[in-house]
């Protein structure tokens, strides 16, 4: 049979266009024909896991079914005035349902680089999303769970392979409603835009960085790596920089073809990337960078932490508690990446960049009045920031490791 | 002591910012003067201070950003 990925192809664009022809005559209108949205939500997401993929497909299945379990009892235990808040029944039910993720990451490393037969595209931004669900019903913030609603969030196709990753109570508030039609107008206009900056983004300029100059520049950089020390040559800087645009463009450009797509379908999905090479400081990149995901690192990560370590007197000053909730949160974000040496290294170098920049940002602030700041400052900051940021992604891709030790 | 007068005390210790009570309506997430760390220094305060629970999922940012809309949204939960 056939099978098409999201945002690959024009099959791919040509088939949502038509199916979104009723879709949208029936917002404009003011239905919401949520039984349709649901057959072709369906349709796609049978169209990724067909033909070859078919095995993904009975994993995809098995982990909804399973997922949907631990929230709905998870969401029992915690709304029967019976029982208290126990904290170990949340790490269990929290255990539960990153487990498959956890395996499908650990298989490649210890069977040589296999996938796991249990893997399927999209696990790891599914199992955000039932995690903040569980950590929003442990906090009494979700007070309804319905089983429709909670498939509907979880498998909501637009963003089912790579995000943004949404939240359960902000995504049900939109699916609930019908925007009227002036704003669902406001909406559709967006959502083309986004999607032909989408197309740029991927297939334009990703394009270019991706497949037409970053192979030559690291077939080059390959050539030259032992006639320089490390084999830092000419051709590696290239390599950083080609790859640092293509990673922004590429992974931006799907995103706004996801948005765009949850626009049309009246659904407000948050934006992942804002001008990320305009930060003024690593903080700043993190605010702007891969948002979704950075912000629920924030959240349901390191504020957490923060919240415990501070109320339990963990230490008595709050800079090491911040610290140590930064080493936490990028470490797992590096992990997340995948168990290689280089995705641990990225981690450990945002922790130490935002951790050294917090330090500055102190100082600034008790010495504002000797430091100047003006138009150039803050261009050196940018500049500063954006090579900084360019390097941590030429440790992100892995290159070196095929440059030092293949 | 008043919510409001309650808030403003704790915004302007973590945030050494003085100033606060004359700009109840600007941003503190966007001047960067309330960062996530001072957010929950927040949030600990008011329970300690005020005895009120807001757990970290139920802090929206954009209902909490500036003053204004903090003092709000205490009072809102100290008489619910």
């Amino acid at each position: 049979m056939l099978n098409i990925q999201p945002y690959q192809n024009p099959q791919y664009f040509l088939l949502l266009l038509l199916a979104f022809i009723p879709l949208v005559i029936g917002l404009y209108n003011g239905h919401r024909w949520r039984w349709y949205e649901s057959l072709i939500s369906l349709l796609f997401i049978f169209l990724i896991f067909d033909a070859d993929k078919t095995i993904q497909g009975f994993a995809l299945i098995g982990y909804t079914i399973t997922q949907a379990l631990i929230v709905k009892i998870y969401f029992h235990y915690r709304t029967n005035k019976r029982f208290n808040n126990n904290f170990w029944i949340f790490a269990v039910a929290i255990g539960l349902s990153i487990l498959q993720l956890v395996v499908v990451k650990l298989t490649p490393l210890l069977a040589n680089g296999k996938d796991s037969i249990i893997a399927f595209l999209g696990i790891s931004y599914l199992t955000f999303k039932t995690v903040g669900m569980i950590i929003e019903i442990r906090d009494g913030a979700i007070k309804e769970f319905s089983f429709i609603k909670f498939l509907q969030f979880l498998l909501f196709f637009p963003t089912i392979s790579s995000g943004p990753i949404d939240r359960y109570r902000r995504f049900i508030k939109d699916y609930d409603n019908v925007p009227d039609q002036s704003s669902y107008i406001g909406l559709i206009g967006q959502g083309v835009h986004y999607i032909f900056l989408g197309l740029l983004y991927k297939f334009i300029l990703g394009y270019l960085f991706g497949t037409l100059w970053l192979p030559e520049l690291e077939q080059m950089a390959m050539a030259q790596r032992h006639n320089h020390p490390f084999g830092i040559s000419l051709a590696l800087v290239g390599v950083m920089y080609c790859y640092s645009m293509y990673l922004f463009f590429d992974f931006a450009g799907y995103s706004l073809f996801a948005v765009g797509t949850s626009y049309l379908m009246g659904i407000k999905t948050p934006m992942n990337f804002n001008l990320p090479f305009i930060s003024q400081n690593i903080k700043d990149f993190w605010n702007r960078w891969h948002m979704t995901l950075s912000f629920w690192f924030r959240d349901y990560v390191y504020m957490r932490f923060v919240f415990w370590a501070l109320k339990k007197k963990l230490f008595k000053s709050r800079i090491t508690i911040a610290n140590l909730g930064y080493l936490l949160l990028f470490l797992l974000m590096g992990l997340w990446h995948g168990e290689y040496w280089y995705y641990i290294i990225y981690g450990l170098l945002h922790a130490g960049l935002m951790i050294g920049n917090d330090a500055w940002l102190r100082f600034k602030k008790k010495h504002q009045k000797y430091l100047p700041s003006n138009r150039f400052t803050k261009l050196s900051a940018i500049f500063l920031t954006f090579n900084i940021v360019c390097f941590s992604f030429l440790i992100f891709s892995g290159f070196l490791d095929t440059l030092w030790f293949k | 002591m008043d919510t409001k007068e309650t808030v403003l005390n704790i915004l302007a210790d973590l945030t050494g910012d003085t100033t606060i009570q004359n700009n109840l309506d600007e941003s503190l997430f966007d001047s960067g003067l309330l960062d996530s760390m001072a957010t929950v220094q927040l949030l600990l305060e008011l329970q300690q201070q005020l005895d009120i629970d807001v757990p970290v999922s139920e802090l929206e940012r954009t209902e909490w950003d500036t003053p204004n809309k903090i003092i709000t949204q205490v009072d809102h939960l100290r008489n619910a």
